[in-house]
């Protein structure tokens, strides 16, 4: 069993992180483009992940079965499904793999719920480190802004109501995301990911990203090129 | 103040727990639950409510696993997360509660079955170790131990030899028996470690069952004689765990 950054692949993996409403995933899809493009074979990993483990966590999801122990530990199940059947063979074939989300989300999410730091990274130590990971950096208020147009009300776990820090989703969204962004924030010099001021035109993150992504490319040699 | 092995789950109050947690470890095949069949109504006549429970018997998660045994189809360590998600639901909901209530929890293998499997299957001891920190420390193990050749004819003799208790996912090449053999090796290797690591009591399990059944009775009866780690009965606001605690087994005795 390899260990967080002793995996040696030929493919890359890049990693986008940040609170919902920071324009990551938009990031993301521009990048996949750019790539594709460019002619590199890209997948972009979905969370796909066995039926099985989506049933159980879909079932304790709806139930409201979960507490921040098995809300950890059956999402834990799901990456490490995703880890096993779908990105560790692409990074083998040498694909470069694009993510939405990755384990800092859990790291963030499990310990504002109470869960052990240490106790949650280690659990993850079976983990592809990322070849970069990016981390889109915005004010909570700017992404509620964002997010309160866009979308009709949020759903219960994504709210943090288990936590009961408030009666109101809305407002219980905005108290748990401020404490993600805090977990974000210490996470920065402890994974080194790449800050990105998310409050910027896209135009200039997209170039940001694609200059580092450019650079870590080039040292690859063996990556698969589309067909 | 109960104790665990490192890491304490949020919301998981480790004071008033006057119930006893006893395990009662071993390889498959080896006699545990015959033990615990007559150690449970044993218990009862002394007046001791108990509530008996296994390993992927959580309501969130055990279905799950049944199906992915079938079909095979996870990976190494989604399956190791996937039992210690089982655990945790059944820690929470049936073993924490039952032992606030006063219960005796008789489990038919902990912790330690889990982490060995995945050890002989090239899991990193340190990994799946630091997993099972959230566990509460038992009262007391009670290893069931026996060598590879005289648990062969057992598993014969009963129920056969089963694909995963015989590693048949490691070496599916080999046939039952090799792979058995060599599979049942390594596991009662780690056992023997586990064992020195976390304190089992060891018991000589190829001896006739009342032999054994005679020795578990005298190192429960010394376990439940211990003084209580906190005082009886619950605190008033845990009617709700205290209801669901005696749904898990059919308590005889009640409380």
């Amino acid at each position: 069993m390899k260990r967080y950054g002793e995996h040696r692949f030929p493919g890359k993996l890049f990693v986008v992180e940040g609170i919902d409403g920071s324009g990551k995933s938009t990031q993301l899809s521009l990048l996949h483009q750019w790539l594709r493009a460019e002619g590199y074979g890209t997948v972009f990993s979905e969370w796909n992940s066995s039926p099985l483990v989506r049933d159980t966590t879909r079932r304790g999801k709806k139930k409201k079965m979960l507490t921040p122990a098995t809300f950890c530990l059956i999402h834990s199940t799901d990456f490490a499904d995703r880890m096993e059947h779908n990105i560790i063979p692409l990074l083998k074939a040498g694909a470069v793999v694009l993510c939405d989300r990755y384990i800092y989300t859990a790291f963030a999410r499990d310990v504002v719920r109470g869960m052990d730091p240490k106790w949650v990274r280690e659990l993850y130590a079976f983990a592809v480190k990322p070849t970069a990971a990016f981390y889109f950096r915005v004010p909570l208020d700017v992404a509620m802004n964002r997010l309160i147009n866009g979308r009709n009300g949020f759903k219960f776990y994504e709210a943090g109501m288990d936590l009961d820090l408030s009666g109101d989703p809305t407002e219980s969204f905005e108290i748990f995301q401020g404490h993600i962004l805090e977990e974000y924030e210490k996470m920065i010099p402890e994974f080194d990911l790449t800050v990105v001021d998310a409050t910027q035109p896209i135009e200039e993150q997209q170039a940001q990203m694609r200059q580092l992504v450019k650079a870590k490319l080039a040292q690859a040699k063996r990556l698969r090129v589309a067909p | 103040m109960r104790e665990t092995y490192g890491v304490v789950l949020p919301e998981m109050r480790l004071d008033n727990l006057p119930g006893k947690l006893i395990v009662i470890e071993g390889t498959d095949g080896v006699g545990r639950s015959t033990q615990i069949g007559l150690l449970k109504p044993w218990l009862e006549q002394g007046g001791h409510a108990v509530v008996d429970t296994g390993m992927s018997r959580s309501k969130l998660v055990s279905r799950g696993i049944k199906q992915a045994k079938q079909g095979h189809t996870l990976g190494r360590v989604t399956l190791n997360l996937f039992y210690a998600t089982d655990f945790a639901d059944r820690l929470e909901n049936e073993i924490v509660p039952a032992l606030r209530a006063g219960f005796v929890v008789l489990t038919d293998r902990y912790i330690y079955s889990l982490m060995a499997r995945a050890v002989v299957r090239g899991i990193d001891p340190f990994w799946i170790q630091n997993v099972y920190k959230f566990a509460l420390i038992p009262d007391a193990v009670f290893y069931l131990r026996i060598g590879v050749d005289d648990l062969i004819p057992r598993v014969v003799f009963s129920t056969g030899f089963d694909y995963w208790e015989s590693g048949m996912d490691l070496h599916p090449s080999e046939d039952m028996y090799e792979s058995f053999r060599k599979y049942q090796t390594g596991l009662l290797a780690q056992f023997d470690t586990l064992a020195e690591e976390y304190n089992f009591e060891v018991i000589d399990a190829t001896r006739e069952i009342p032999a054994v059944f005679e020795e578990l009775r005298a190192g429960i009866t010394r376990v439940l004689a211990a003084p209580q780690q906190s005082p009886p009965g619950p605190l008033p606001g845990q009617a709700e765990e205290l209801q669901k605690a005696p749904a898990t087994g059919n308590n005889g005795a009640g409380n």
